[in-house]
């Protein structure tokens, strides 16, 4: 009898149920752990990607599902100055308020990284253009740049008396773009700064005084030790600005809804422009869409442009 | 509808016993002077158990909001029907109309923006013997009531309008007296001659010339009506590149540096500041501004000192101005269509809506011409002239049919930024005649 009453358990243990034996299959078990990752990624990252590419490819617009229309709407694109200037705009806007953005960044980041009083407080403040809602900074810069009631123009004309009339700073194209670069570049800073002073604080101190033993000046050891040392962070942070810029959207909406006579849109202006306000989302989608070789460039150029550097991964110089 | 039928017969029966202009059975303490026909009401049996849910843009005033609740309440009371009213921003009504008409499910009634139901005419019910009724009832619908409400070439009512504002111009007369003008001329060439005075007084005139929704189409509207240019024929065919947009484009050109500078960045609100501010002398805009100058101790002299006048005819047989209209509509997706139709019936109705109109305070002009008689526009003589907003046969899309075309002309500001490329010089008369021409015919391209 014991024997018998034994064996059985003991039969149950070399034999495990159906649902044990389930979970021990390795295939299974990466389904399952992967299921949730995927259906999220799935239903709130790809369906929308796909249905606005694919939106890009009908002409459907506000209020009436469209049919499949192939290129038509890229072709239209091509022959419409708007999305052209637009393109030139992007490109124009990115390029400026990167290398604004990268070129003052890293001079605050050099500064920051020396010893001086209330360093982590400072730190902290030259955050703040970052983290204000950019929809706020942005009605900032709208007051700022506003025909009539500019702080920048009250100063100029009735405290230093200056000037004569007004800065007319969104009335026409140029002055209206620039302004939009500076509001940029002067958002985009901090996030600039910031990520360099975390790559300059990674540059071992020892190169440097070996350098200076050698005599090297400040600027050879910023040339040759500083920034040959800060180019994989630096790749990373140009690649992220020059994404976050390209498709920037809350400032040039908010200031000046891509006028004068459309001389400031961005493609993603645009793009809302003509695919929401004007009801046509075929079309806005191509807009879209149309951004995405830019980016694919932007990226690769500066990931093989600045980061190639073999060293980087210890195989000898290039 | 069986209770209200009965109320309503009742009121019938007293008011033809009582002459026509005596007041209804409603609580109203003074007789209201609005004359109603004694016609009868459209039979619209309201389905057991009906609720309605609706939309509609959220309020200028209060007391729109509180009356209009009041309304449905009493509609509540007299059916047995719920009815839930949502107020919704003026930016999002659209799209949630098109997420309704797109979805057919929602809301079984929404009161959206001038051409809304024609954009979504396969979706919704007609509303035409509503429409038959209420017209013979309170004097006919006006104009630009049957523009809007209408399928166009048709007898057929797809929307009921509630009510429209337009922007006239606004100016200030003692500074108009100053430079010799007791009003704004009606002529081209006298608009231009006031405005170069103005300027040289160092209080020009500004008018939107950027991407502003409301002000930069209604002067954009304005130069080309008053030129009889427009931007469709009776047929729908695109006809913005003629000879009179040209003409338009010149005045444009010729009045524009007589303007305040920066007009092209100008959006809804920049006139109205600058105005407030007392930098200009003569805009064009809605009620609103002067309300706001008026109900602020700081700027009441500003308002008292201010006229509105309609926009100057030119070349127009009447003064070519649209007004911005609240179309009701209701969908095909409601299973309660005859409880729908019979509450915005009875929102029209004089016992409600002249309380309604009333409160607005002139920024609402009526759709029906027995409405003009309410009070509303006897208490401030600077309000009057919004009582006509919609005696105009101007609208947005003027003089083709509305379609969602016509509205995304107007919302991708193609017809503003042809006018702002001429005043600033970044094109010529003919080239931006062209380009708009090119970006209409993309609109309205099926």
């Amino acid at each position: 009898m014991s024997v018998t009453t034994l064996s059985s358990p003991a039969l149950a243990l070399r034999q495990p149920s159906w649902l044990v034996r389930l979970f021990d299959y390795k295939p299974f078990l990466i389904v399952m752990c992967l299921a949730p990752a995927i259906g999220l990624l799935a239903v709130f990252l790809t369906y929308p990607l796909g249905l606005g590419i694919w939106l890009a490819f009908t002409d459907t617009t506000i209020g009436r599902r469209g049919v499949y229309v192939g290129l038509e709407n890229f072709q239209y694109l091509l022959t419409d100055p708007l999305w052209w200037g637009a393109v030139f705009y992007s490109v124009f806007y990115t390029a400026v308020a990167t290398f604004g953005k990268f070129a003052l960044g890293f001079w605050l980041a050099l500064l920051l990284n020396n010893h001086f009083p209330f360093k982590s407080l400072l730190r902290a403040i030259v955050l703040l253009p970052w983290i204000v809602p950019t929809v706020l900074s942005a009605l900032a810069f709208w007051w700022i740049y506003d025909p009539q009631f500019s702080i920048i123009s009250y100063l100029l004309v009735d405290v230093l008396h200056w000037r004569s009339a007004n800065i007319n700073f969104l009335g026409s194209p140029w002055p209206a773009r620039f302004s939009l670069i500076a509001a940029n570049i002067w958002r985009g800073i901090p996030f600039v700064a910031i990520s360099l002073l975390a790559g300059l604080q990674t540059i071992s101190p020892s190169l440097y005084e070996a350098a200076m033993l050698d005599g090297a000046s400040a600027w050879q050891r910023f040339r040759y030790i500083t920034f040959p040392m800060m180019m994989p962070i630096l790749a990373i942070v140009m690649t992220f600005s020059i994404i976050f810029t390209f498709t920037d959207f809350q400032l040039v909406y908010a200031i000046t809804r891509g006028g004068p006579v459309n001389s400031t849109h961005l493609l993603a202006t645009l793009a809302f422009q003509r695919g929401i306000a004007g009801g046509e989302l075929g079309e806005g989608a191509a807009i879209a869409v149309s951004m995405i070789p830019f980016l694919v460039f932007a990226t690769l150029f500066s990931y093989f442009g600045l980061a190639r550097r073999k060293w980087q991964q210890g195989e000898g110089n290039d | 509808m069986r209770n209200d039928l009965t109320r309503r017969d009742a009121l019938a029966l007293g008011l033809s016993a009582a002459a026509l202009a005596a007041t209804g059975a409603a609580a109203q303490t003074t007789p209201s002077p609005i004359k109603a026909a004694d016609v009868p009401a459209p039979k619209l049996p309201i389905e057991k158990g009906a609720t309605l849910r609706m939309l509609r843009p959220v309020r200028f005033v209060q007391p729109d909001e509180d009356v209009f609740r009041a309304n449905a309440k009493r509609f509540t009371d007299a059916t047995g029907v719920e009815v839930k009213v949502d107020f919704v921003g003026w930016e999002d009504i659209a799209q949630q109309t098109a997420v309704t008409a797109n979805s057919g499910a929602g809301p079984d009634i929404i009161i959206g923006f001038s051409d809304a139901p024609h954009i979504y005419v396969d979706k919704l019910i007609e509303l035409t013997d509503v429409a038959d009724y209420l017209g013979k009832r309170y004097g006919g619908w006006l104009p630009l009531a049957q523009k809007y409400g209408m399928k166009s070439k048709s007898e057929s009512w797809i929307g009921l309008p509630f009510g429209a504002t337009a922007g006239p111009l606004i100016y200030r007369k003692s500074i108009l007296q100053s430079v010799g003008f007791d009003k704004v001329p009606e002529d081209h060439a006298g608009v231009v001659d006031l405005c170069r005075k103005l300027h040289k007084a160092g209080k020009p005139a500004g008018f939107a010339l950027g991407n502003a929704k409301g002000d930069g189409n209604g002067f954009a509207n304005w130069a080309l009506w008053s030129h009889n240019a427009s931007l469709l024929d009776e047929e729908g065919n695109v006809v913005i590149n003629s000879k009179e947009t040209i003409a338009a484009l010149n005045w444009v050109k010729e009045l524009y540096p007589t303007f305040i500078a920066g007009t092209p960045s100008w959006n809804d609100v920049s006139n109205n500041r600058a105005y407030s501010s007392q930098e200009i002398s003569l805009t064009a805009n809605g009620v609103s501004l002067y309300f706001s100058l008026k109900n602020d101790p700081a700027t009441r002299a500003i308002a008292e000192d201010s006229e509105h006048q309609l926009l100057p005819k030119g070349n127009a047989k009447i003064s070519p101005m649209a007004g911005l209209t609240l179309n009701a509509m209701v969908f095909k997706h409601s299973q309660y269509p005859n409880a729908a139709k019979a509450f915005l019936q009875y929102m029209l109705e004089k016992d409600q809506y002249e309380p309604w109109l009333n409160a607005n305070s002139g920024y609402w002009a009526q759709p029906l011409a027995a409405y003009a008689e309410a009070k509303v526009w006897s208490e401030d003589p600077k309000v009057r002239i919004f009582k006509d907003t919609m005696n105009s046969t101007y609208y947005d899309g003027y003089k083709g049919p509305i379609s969602s075309a016509t509205g995304a002309v107007s919302a991708d500001y193609v017809l503003v930024q042809m006018c702002a490329a001429v005043a600033t010089g970044a094109a010529t008369p003919e080239q931006a005649a062209a380009e708009a021409e090119r970006r209409c015919k993309r609109y309205f391209r099926r």
